[in-house]
């Protein structure tokens, strides 16, 4: 499924608004949750899940054409952590 | 803070303009979509964000921590979430160094 078809999904059930509003209820939400890791919070959602960052230390890499030893800053990641309906709801 | 579903209902209050019913209903109903989509064993793509992914685990030997007793954690269907090159370039960008 694509954030399209999500779009008109929700549009569907939400037949007393406009397209235009279902459209952007979608990009206002992921915009939210983006931004709000972007900041370093989390997100919780209950029933469905959390949003949060891991830590990834410093490393030596290597550049994979060259082979030489590049160093690696230590960054952070985003993670998400299915909640327990979810869960549940995928694995019956 | 953490960003919760009533924070994301006060945003389509503010930015959208939809009412306070209609906008707890469209949260709710956003990540609704996208648990039905999964529960029916369907990914989803949402560009710009990332993806969530349905992975079959297979059976395998685990133990109860409190009394080490060997009991087998069964097979099960999983949800994976992949972050989109957008999204961890940003949280790299806005984030590097910092404390989570």
């Amino acid at each position: 499924m694509t954030k399209s078809k999500l779009i008109n999904l929700l549009a569907s059930r939400f037949s007393q608004l406009v397209y235009q509003d279902t459209e952007l209820s979608v990009k206002a939400i992921l915009d939210a949750m983006g931004d709000t890791l972007s900041k370093g919070k989390r997100i919780e959602i209950r029933g469905f899940g959390s949003f949060s960052l891991n830590y990834r230390p410093p490393r030596l890499g290597r550049n994979p054409k060259t082979g030489s030893k590049v160093e690696v800053p230590e960054k952070y990641v985003p993670h998400f952590k299915a909640g327990k309906e979810l869960k549940d709801r995928v694995d019956k | 803070m953490t960003l919760t579903k009533a924070d994301l209902s006060e945003i389509l209050f503010d930015r959208v303009g939809l009412n306070k019913r209609e906008a707890k209903d469209m949260v709710e109903a956003f990540f609704e979509e996208i648990r039905n989509a999964l529960e029916n064993g369907d990914s989803i793509k949402l560009s710009g964000f990332g993806n969530f992914e349905l992975r079959k685990k297979s059976e395998r030997p685990g133990r109860n921590p409190k009394t080490g007793e060997a009991i087998p954690i069964k097979a099960r269907r999983v949800v994976t979430f992949h972050a989109s090159q957008k999204l961890k370039s940003n949280v790299e960008e806005h984030y590097s160094g910092k404390k989570a």
